[in-house]
């Protein structure tokens, strides 16, 4: 009988013997050498999109946009499959491989997954596209590096173009209007005023930091101030030539530490969560948060006229993003089609969907009809981000382990169990690790 | 006709082979596959590299692997060895003291088993937020969940919360069995209520302790949703777990390969600790 079982698991063991991924392709996807941008000159096609825009005004413009490009191409039907955010996530790799694979996909911008993709060749370069539709013209080049990667994946934020986002993101400061009439400055300003904040009696800055990568953004935020943006999008895209332990970056990190010396964070922030921490600041606790755009709906339907949104004072550089990026699988039966889907989704006509559903549309900001109160100053915001400043990118982009290293380097740092020289020295490990020298 | 029933004996794998092809399915060959695929170093999409062992060998010199299952160690504390003290307790007096409705306080210790791990991650995260109902009985604003010393056994709480309901419904069952003349032989013998514990309860619910060890041991070690939804493995990395690193490796790293090695290890460890629970507790009945 023990002979049996060990002759079976020998046969399983000879029959799983071919290496996991065989079957996949290798090398990058080729683009394609002519393009078509008559999509009514394309036949009956069938379109099949994965998307995540399923929470309410992102839910109304994908399908505003959808009705219009159907009604525009009549020859197109678009299948449209969405799922939420992490749903999409851990289920595009296996469809992506698989042969029935959609033909335009959201895939998130990081190494881990558009990188892990454009290395597999399951993406195709939309370069031919772009330039055919003068895409370039259309989104700052601050924007589109987002969405770059070198043929082999390796280079982040150079390279070729494989995805399109429809709308911005960018981390600053939201501020209680009732406590701050007149917002700082510059960056001394904003430090006074968070000062002023504890003498009073409240908490200057809110912070959750119990699920690690919040604290990404607040050091982000200190880190643009002191570090040159070119080296920060080096450090943040993972690209070799730069490195942590500056003078700059140590300053950046011992800032941090100062601020929880001087009492500006809420006390306990490392176990409290992300959402309790901005719902407090929701109902009037504390004076400044520092998050994302994502957090307008929310803050401005728990403080109304009382919260508005600026770029931190001072900054020469500010962290932000894109939303996720449409991409054309190597699986697409017509390119073409896509190709014009993506492009109708991001026309200025888009843009204006965009806006009226209460979306950041990336391209074209100023030139919306900008609503008033906070979403406002979102796009004024967003606006500078993208024209006079630098935007520069997620420093968690860096490589696949960063967000774990950064996350926890930076609990570390913050309850005092790592000093500013100890911090840097991790963060660099890793990113030599992965950048090279 | 002519043979007996059950004749020929090898007709007997006809009848288990419906149970082991399901079997064969779901859990062999994953199984098998999964050691399979512990010895390439694969990030889920492109050809894999054969690397032998060096999965294996990453999973002992890995400072952070070693430390996620020191931790998964830890709480085997509180989610077995606390459990099965208190069940005992708590299974002792509900079944001595005679309580009017002794199935409402059954249903009371039970519930936490009955409400989904997330859910209940949820709640005792509020629990013990820094403005959260703990530290206002405490007087306090400590982040427990975010604070270095008490992270750990704050998620080991929650679990020995979770288990104990478990654990003495069990030892309740067990201890309803008891017939009622041991205990008396006992009081004739002059045994007190402790003396008795020793001499009668403990010695017939053996069989229940093991069971609720190895169920709790199982639980301790393969813990992923309490600590995914509390604290992700924070502060830093001090409530790092094993299954925590596997979803961790296989879903965002793209590291498959090294996945399913401390996968593979951890099933083996859960065996072996297992078959030892279950080896000591049939010594004593044998």
């Amino acid at each position: 009988m023990k002979k049996t079982i060990i002759a079976a698991v020998a046969l399983a063991l000879t029959a799983a013997a071919c290496a996991p991924g065989s079957d996949s392709p290798s090398g990058g996807a080729s683009a394609p050498s002519t393009v078509q941008t008559d999509a009514a000159a394309l036949g009956q096609v069938e379109l099949t999109v994965w998307d995540q825009e399923v929470r309410g005004g992102q839910a109304a413009q994908m399908a505003a946009q959808i009705k219009g490009f159907e009604a525009k191409y009549p020859n197109i039907k678009i299948k449209r499959v969405s799922r939420s955010f992490d749903d999409l996530k851990t289920t595009l790799r296996l469809a992506l491989s698989g042969n029935d694979a959609p033909d335009v996909v959201q895939a998130n911008n990081g190494r881990s997954d558009m990188g892990e993709f454009v290395k597999a060749g399951q993406l195709v370069p939309l370069d031919k596209w772009a330039e055919a539709y003068k895409w370039g013209d259309r989104y700052p080049a601050s924007v589109l590096q987002y969405s770059r990667y070198s043929a082999d994946g390796k280079t982040f934020g150079e390279g070729n173009l494989y995805g399109l986002p429809q709308v911005g993101e960018v981390v600053g400061l939201y501020y209680n209007k009732t406590k701050v009439p007149v917002p700082p400055t510059d960056w001394t300003d904003f430090e006074n005023a968070m000062t002023k904040a504890r003498a009073g009696g409240d908490v200057p800055l809110q912070l959750g930091n119990l699920d690690k990568w919040p604290a990404i953004h607040v050091f982000g935020t200190i880190q643009d101030q002191f570090v040159p943006a070119d080296q920060i999008t080096k450090l943040a895209f993972g690209r070799p030539g730069a490195s942590w332990k500056t003078p700059e970056n140590l300053k950046a990190a011992e800032t941090l530490v100062s601020w929880v010396n001087t009492g500006y964070f809420n006390t306990g922030f490392n176990g409290q969560g992300y959402d309790p921490a901005w719902q407090d600041f929701g109902k009037g606790k504390g004076t400044f948060l520092i998050a994302g755009t994502w957090l307008q709906a929310d803050l401005q339907k728990a403080l109304g006229d009382k919260v508005g949104f600026m770029l931190p004072p001072g900054a020469p550089a500010v962290t932000g993003g894109t939303g996720l990026p449409f991409a054309i699988t190597n699986k697409a039966k017509n390119p073409d089609a896509a190709a014009a889907y993506i492009n109708y989704i991001t026309s200025p006509e888009a843009m204006k969907v965009l806006t009226s559903t209460g979306n950041l549309p990336i391209a074209d900001t100023a030139a919306q009809q900008a609503p008033a109160g906070l979403a406002g100053d979102i796009f004024k915001s967003f606006g500078t981000a993208v024209g006079e400043s630098k935007l520069v990118p997620y420093l968690d982009y860096a490589t696949p382990t960063m967000y774990d290293t950064l996350g926890a380097a930076l609990q570390d740092l913050l309850a005092k169990k790592a000093t500013p020289q100890q911090f840097l020295d991790k963060l660099e490990a890793d990113y030599t690790k992965f950048a090279g020298k | 006709m002519s043979s007996p029933p059950g004749e020929p004996r090898r007709i007997g794998y006809l009848y288990i082979l419906p149970a082991l092809l399901v079997y064969g399915a779901f859990l062999l060959y994953p199984l098998i596959r999964a050691v399979h695929l512990s010895l390439f170093e694969w990030d889920g999409i492109t050809l894999g590299k054969f690397v032998g062992l060096s999965n294996y060998l990453d999973v002992v010199r890995d400072a952070g692997l070693r430390a996620a299952f020191g931790h998964a160690l830890v709480l085997i504390v509180f989610y077995a060895v606390l459990p099965v003290l208190i069940g005992l307790a708590l299974a002792t007096v509900l079944q001595r003291a005679r309580v009017r409705g002794l199935g409402f306080f059954r249903t009371i210790v039970f519930l936490p088993q009955v409400v989904a791990m997330v859910v209940v991650a949820v709640a005792w995260r509020h629990i013990y937020a820094p403005d959260g109902p703990l530290n206002a009985v405490l007087g306090g604003s400590r982040g427990w969940l975010g604070d270095y010393t008490f992270a750990l056994p704050a998620v080991g709480v929650i679990g020995t919360w979770f288990e104990t309901g478990l654990v003495t419904v069990l030892l309740l069952a067990g201890m309803a069995r008891i017939p009622a003349e041991r205990y008396e032989a006992a009081r004739l013998d002059g045994a007190g209520p402790v003396a008795e514990f020793f001499a009668v309860v403990l010695p017939a619910v053996r069989g229940e302790i093991a069971v609720a060890v190895t169920l709790t041991v199982i639980a301790a070690l393969r813990t992923f949703d309490l600590v995914y939804v509390t604290t992700s493995g924070g502060p830093g990395t001090s409530t790092s777990v094993p299954s925590y690193e596997v979803y961790h490796r296989a879903f965002e790293l793209g590291q498959v390969g090294s996945a399913a090695a401390i996968g593979v290890c951890l099933t083996a460890l859960i065996f072996l600790i297992t078959l030892g629970v279950n080896r000591i507790a049939d010594r004593g009945t044998a």
